[in-house]
């Protein structure tokens, strides 16, 4: 199958350090692939490079033509001074849409309340939704989400997940995500990649333990669609994220 | 009524319909240093005009738009934050013009109008100006409305969903260096941005979309102006600072309306 955006060997610095080292990545039409990571990993700049929106200092990334992106961005800080309806937001992503359209954009996030809101007044939960149903209004070939779920309560997070592995299960869309926790991944997700500066390893999660703290915390119904990715570290990170001497690499390994 | 009056409201209405909505972008975009950066350099571009024998309004949009492009441009860089490079550039240049116009011994400028404005001695020419190029201008903006809004919420987004952001904010920058060429005669070197930033500022809290906003904005400035006018002659105190205390004022009444 071809690729709807392929990341090859991409590197990229600022201001002398290295943000990214020799990064590969690929999504497929329909599949799922999970960015994962400490802070300061490179995650975003990894996805922005995916984007288009900055260029890597090496390597080549290439995307499908006439692709449709779908992009809900970490954050969004509205102006106060502009005033902008939800209902404003939605249209501006896809001029010409009729009014019952956004509404059941808005209704599956379950945000069905707030298209009459402001943008501003929207609560940080709230805003995640409205910006995950503006970037699906668009029918992207791609959805690219990084930390989609920020702001959004604990039941909430594993209504979306599903929502979005529902979309690429239904459309055939490929699924680019960024999550900065190493143990919430989802389950649907077909690809891990865990990011430290570098690929560590990429492969296929496991599936959620069936530990009973854990189902306690979230619930079982919750906990069905978190899953846990085990990762195996065989290497050392020094602080500032080099692999230190004396790690033995695993085979899918792709540094060192 | 007598015509200088005539004229001045015509000046002054014009040019409040024109600043509003590119007021609003001043304040959504966070451009009023810009705005204030581009208005001082403005005197150094009216001693040149004199030397070279030039219309200062030429010298005036030369230099505009000459520093719009440069800072347009070397927004990239982030070597000095961009509120520190736009107060080196407007005061320096402001210093500039003053030291200059000192020197100059043959001509004598009215150095008070130019930081002040002088409306009541705008001519008719000057009235066409405000209004042919102000159609000019609103008409540029009209043509990137639309990304410059896009960009304006969020420029990621925007340059996913296919906007060019870059074109459409140098097309600002210079249509904002444009205005404010032509405000100056107005309202003066040292209050061009209050004609931009209050009366969008005020609409602010009144307009539910962007585009209403603009439009207050322009009620607002067309009141202020007025009422300004009225003030200055009934007073007799200066007519551009009457306006904008005029517009301050009903910025003030907006505040205190919940």
């Amino acid at each position: 199958m071809t690729a709807l955006v392929r990341v090859c060997e991409v590197s990229f610095g600022h201001a002398g350090q290295i943000v990214l080292d020799r990064v590969s990545l690929c999504v497929e039409p329909g599949r799922i692939v999970t960015v994962v990571g400490p802070n300061g990993a490179g995650k975003s700049t990894l996805v922005r490079i995916a984007l288009g929106l900055i260029h890597p200092r090496s390597g080549t990334v290439e995307r499908a033509a006439g692709l449709v992106v779908g992009y809900v961005p970490q954050r969004l800080d509205i102006e106060p001074t502009l005033p902008l309806s939800v209902r404003r937001f939605l249209a501006m992503a896809v001029p010409g849409t009729a009014l019952g359209i956004m509404q059941d954009a808005l209704d599956r996030v379950r945000a069905g309340h707030v298209l009459d809101r402001q943008v501003g007044a929207l609560s940080g939960g709230e805003l995640q939704r409205v910006l995950l149903a503006r970037a699906l209004l668009r029918r992207p070939g791609l959805l690219v989400l990084d930390e989609p779920v920020g702001g959004v309560d604990m039941a909430g997070q594993a209504e979306l997940y599903d929502l979005i592995s529902a979309q690429a299960r239904q459309t055939g869309c490929g699924i680019l995500m960024v999550s900065h926790d190493l143990h919430v991944v989802m389950a649907a997700t077909d690809e891990v990649v865990c990011l430290n500066r570098h690929v560590c390893c990429a492969g296929h999660p496991e599936m959620v333990s069936r530990h009973p703290e854990y189902l306690a915390l979230f619930g079982p119904r919750v906990a069905t669609s978190l899953a846990v990715y085990t990762h195996v570290h065989d290497h050392a990170h020094l602080a500032d994220g080099s692999v230190g001497s004396g790690g033995r690499h695993g085979p899918e390994c792709r540094h060192g | 009524m007598d015509e200088f009056l005539l004229r001045a409201l015509a000046a002054g209405l014009g040019l409040a319909i024109v600043a509003a909505p590119f007021g609003c972008f001043v304040v959504w975009r966070r451009m009023a240093y810009f705005g204030d950066t581009l208005a001082h350099s403005a005197l150094l571009g009216v001693v040149a005009s004199l030397l070279l024998g030039i219309l200062p309004i030429i010298g005036i949009i030369v230099l505009s738009l000459g520093l719009a492009v440069a800072l347009a441009v070397g927004q990239g860089s982030r070597r000095l934050g961009a509120d520190s490079l736009l107060g080196i550039i407007s005061h320096g240049a402001l210093a500039a013009g003053l030291v200059a116009l000192s020197l100059m011994e043959t001509v004598r400028v009215d150095l008070m109008g130019w930081l002040l404005g002088d409306i009541l001695a705008v001519g008719w020419a000057d009235v066409w100006l405000i209004w042919g190029g102000g159609a000019m201008v609103l008409a540029g903006l009209a043509m990137v409305w639309r990304p410059l809004l896009a960009a304006t919420v969020n420029e990621d987004l925007a340059a996913i969903e296919g906007h060019a952001i870059g074109r459409s904010r140098m097309i600002l920058m210079v249509l904002v260096a444009l205005v404010v060429a032509v405000a100056m005669k107005v309202v003066g070197v040292l209050l061009v941005t209050a004609l931009l930033v209050i009366p969008a500022a005020t609409a602010r809290r009144l307009a539910g979309t962007p585009e209403r906003m603009a439009a207050l904005a322009g009620l607002i400035g067309m009141l202020a102006v007025g009422a300004g006018l009225a003030a200055s002659w009934r007073f007799d105190t200066p007519a551009g600072p009457s306006v904008v205390v005029v517009a301050v004022l009903l910025f003030l009444a907006g505040q205190v309306r919940r």
